[in-house]
């Protein structure tokens, strides 16, 4: 199944499992069924709970934010993640506060989708992984879609912890298949981490490689050629939930070269803070700092040829693993 | 008391005024405006409430007692205060950053509200949220101007569904105006037909900013291109302003969304000691306020409650600054 069919499916039982849930959006309805058709057959199954939107994703977002505040449900969808930025206030000043700003905790259920990244021709203000800009607000956890975690889970959990979510998905995961991997390697599952080792390998890989989901495909693609033209053995952590990130959860996978890839641009990056959370726990242990991967200081070109120069990729992270190991 | 005047551009929306205005009245230096209707009991004391309340916090403020900032409603009083039987439990109210008037005239809880804004045990919101950011039941106050409009729209949207009838109330000001957030909520409001209803408190200035310097055209003009009524409020008459809006609110219930638009008066500073306006519009501002009017205009039943109602918020502040530090949590948490 590819993983937007899997989205798809967990809004469908979402909305048929809560009758507070709405969906809100612009395009969402059928038969368009959203710029990435993820929403596809909603508006046709649940009238009246699946709303079309101007296109106005501060008050779309304020909207949800009301419909959680009166005890529903519900789910934003951000046409391009670039226009959260839209929305900003809202989610920083609005939902994220009201969970703890009127001495009482406030539940909201409610979660922002943000189609996100690069990789597809749409150039410089379609194509952004804006994760960076949201970590760090008290009430707001930060999500990403995988092929290795299941949509239905992902979107209990975000709903279940009563706070606002931005969920990012990583646009060029839609069209890829759910937890299929190279038989080279075993996924498995600890918690909310999916652990991906090459098979047989023994147990203690030469590098960890920590990636949020719409970075798996490539960091399996560096760990096959690594594996295949060097011998080196990697084992990639996928989390779904990046913020607020358990640490404590990465420590019993890890080695003592530890890599983190994301598509963001450099600055203030999640795996910034990835790596502030392990030197705290591992200063000491690891063999040098943790490595940060991530795409070029950049906008992100709309020319193939020039994107592909920007964004982090599989020999992006090819060429850190070794860089790392080298020392 | 109500008179129609003209539709403010071409379209069928209506925009119907209230009152008559009042405001600079030559050299005058009493009170200006017609005479005020009695008020009963309940609404007098309300309103000296509210008013005895923010002088309070002034002088609070003056003597260094209170942390941070506020802003007060010095002047507007009657704003909440005429709204008050409108509205009902049911309906969700949302205030701004300047919301004490507002959230007295709902709870008449001056011990709560002080505590609040002082960090004092008993506070509404554990003196987390402070002057500017109230939740109590379904009333809430924020301090980013018109982030609260499209909140309240989908709040309007759920009541429409899930308890029809009940509205959804949101107090902005004519600064207000200047957000993005209004036209996309007003949007919304008109496109789903939602139970919302805007009050709009312009009160001439937005912080420092005369509003003929920050507002091209007018509230009504903006209300009239969203196809939203507009109800045009001069008087300062807590009788006359209920009559008058009593219809148009129960069609707001009815999923008519409407703008009120109170012309008023804002006599104290922006927060504190940061009034630069010119001295004659303070002094305008301070003949058309309802406090001086109705002591003018009613003097015995003013000066039944007037002193009565100042030693009270007294008593308040007194027996709220004598309480330990809030814990950063609510009563009902």
């Amino acid at each position: 199944m590819r993983v937007a069919e899997n989205l798809n499916a967990a809004l469908h039982d979402l909305l048929e499992d809560d009758p507070t849930a709405y969906l809100l959006g612009e395009d969402v309805l059928d038969p368009y069924g959203g710029a990435f058709k993820i929403t596809k057959g909603l508006s046709t199954r649940f009238p009246g709970r699946v709303i079309g939107t101007p296109i106005s994703e501060g008050a779309l977002t304020g909207v949800a934010a009301g419909l959680a505040l009166t005890g529903n449900t519900a789910v934003a969808e951000i046409m391009f993640g670039d226009f959260v930025t839209l929305a900003f206030d809202q989610l920083c000043n609005f939902a994220s506060k009201s969970v703890s700003m009127y001495g009482e905790r406030v539940p909201l259920r409610m979660v922002v989708r943000c189609p996100t990244g690069g990789g597809r021709g749409y150039g410089p203000t379609h194509s952004q992984s804006l994760q960076k800009h949201f970590i760090g607000m008290p009430g707001l956890s930060l999500y990403e879609m995988s092929p290795f975690h299941d949509n239905r889970a992902v979107f209990a959990a975000m709903l279940e912890a009563g706070e606002p979510c931005v969920f990012f998905e990583d646009k060029v995961l839609y069209t890829r298949q759910m937890g299929r991997v190279d038989p080279l390697f075993a996924v498995r599952r600890d918690g909310d981490l999916a652990v991906v080792d090459v098979r047989d390998a023994g147990e203690r890989p030469d590098c960890v490689v920590i990636a949020p989901g719409g970075m798996a495909h490539r960091a399996l693609g560096a760990m096959r050629s690594l594996m295949m033209e060097q011998e080196i053995v990697i084992r990639l952590l996928v989390p779904s939930r990046l913020y607020p990130l358990d640490a404590d959860a990465l420590l019993p996978h890890l080695t003592d070269v530890v890599v983190v890839a994301e598509e963001s641009t450099p600055g203030g990056t999640w795996g910034s803070e990835v790596a502030h959370l392990l030197h705290a726990r591992l200063w000491g242990r690891l063999r040098g700092p943790v490595r940060l991967v991530h795409s070029r200081d950049a906008v992100i070109p709309t020319a193939a040829h020039l994107e592909d120069e920007v964004l982090a990729g599989e020999s992006t992270i090819h060429h850190a693993v070794r860089e790392a190991l080298r020392g | 008391m109500t008179e129609t005047t003209a539709a403010t551009d071409a379209t069928a929306v209506p925009s119907t005024a209230t009152g008559t205005a009042t405001g600079a009245t030559g050299a005058s230096t009493g009170p200006a405006g017609p005479r005020l209707s009695r008020l009963a009991d309940e609404d007098l004391r309300l309103l000296l409430t509210i008013r005895h309340f923010e002088l309070k916090l002034l002088e609070l403020y003056a003597r260094g007692d209170l942390n941070g900032t506020t802003h007060t409603c010095l002047g507007q009083e009657y704003v909440p205060v005429a709204l008050r039987p409108l509205l009902g439990a049911a309906d969700h109210v949302f205030s701004n950053h300047r919301g004490h008037g507002h959230y007295l005239a709902r709870f008449r809880d001056p011990h709560g509200l002080l505590a609040e804004i002082m960090g004092r045990q008993g506070a509404i919101c554990g003196g987390v949220g402070g002057s500017q950011h109230i939740r109590r039941d379904r009333y809430l106050s924020t301090g980013v101007q018109g982030e609260s409009m499209p909140v309240a729209a989908g709040v309007a949207l759920h009541l429409k569904r899930a308890e029809p009838g009940a509205l959804a109330c949101v107090h902005i000001g004519d600064g207000t105006w200047g957000e993005g957030a209004v036209y996309e909520a007003l949007n919304l409001a008109a496109l789903w037909r939602l139970p919302l209803l805007v009050v709009v408190e312009n009160n001439g200035v937005a912080q420092s900013t005369p509003t003929a310097s920050q507002m091209a055209g007018t509230v009504a003009g903006r209300a009239a291109a969203f196809g939203v009524p507009h109800r045009l409020v001069v008087s300062a008459d807590v009788n006359e302003i209920r009559m008058a809006l009593e219809a148009d609110v129960a069609r707001v219930r009815e999923g008519v969304p409407l703008v009120v638009e109170f012309v008023t008066h804002r006599l104290g500073p922006h927060s504190k000691g940061d009034d630069v306006r010119p001295a004659e519009i303070v002094r305008a501002a301070r003949e058309s306020d309802w406090y001086g009017r109705y002591a003018h205009d009613h003097p015995e039943h003013f000066h039944r409650f007037d002193e009565t109602v100042r030693a009270e918020i007294q008593a308040v502040a007194d027996e709220v600054a004598a309480r330990p530090p809030s814990r950063g949590e609510g009563p009902c948490a």
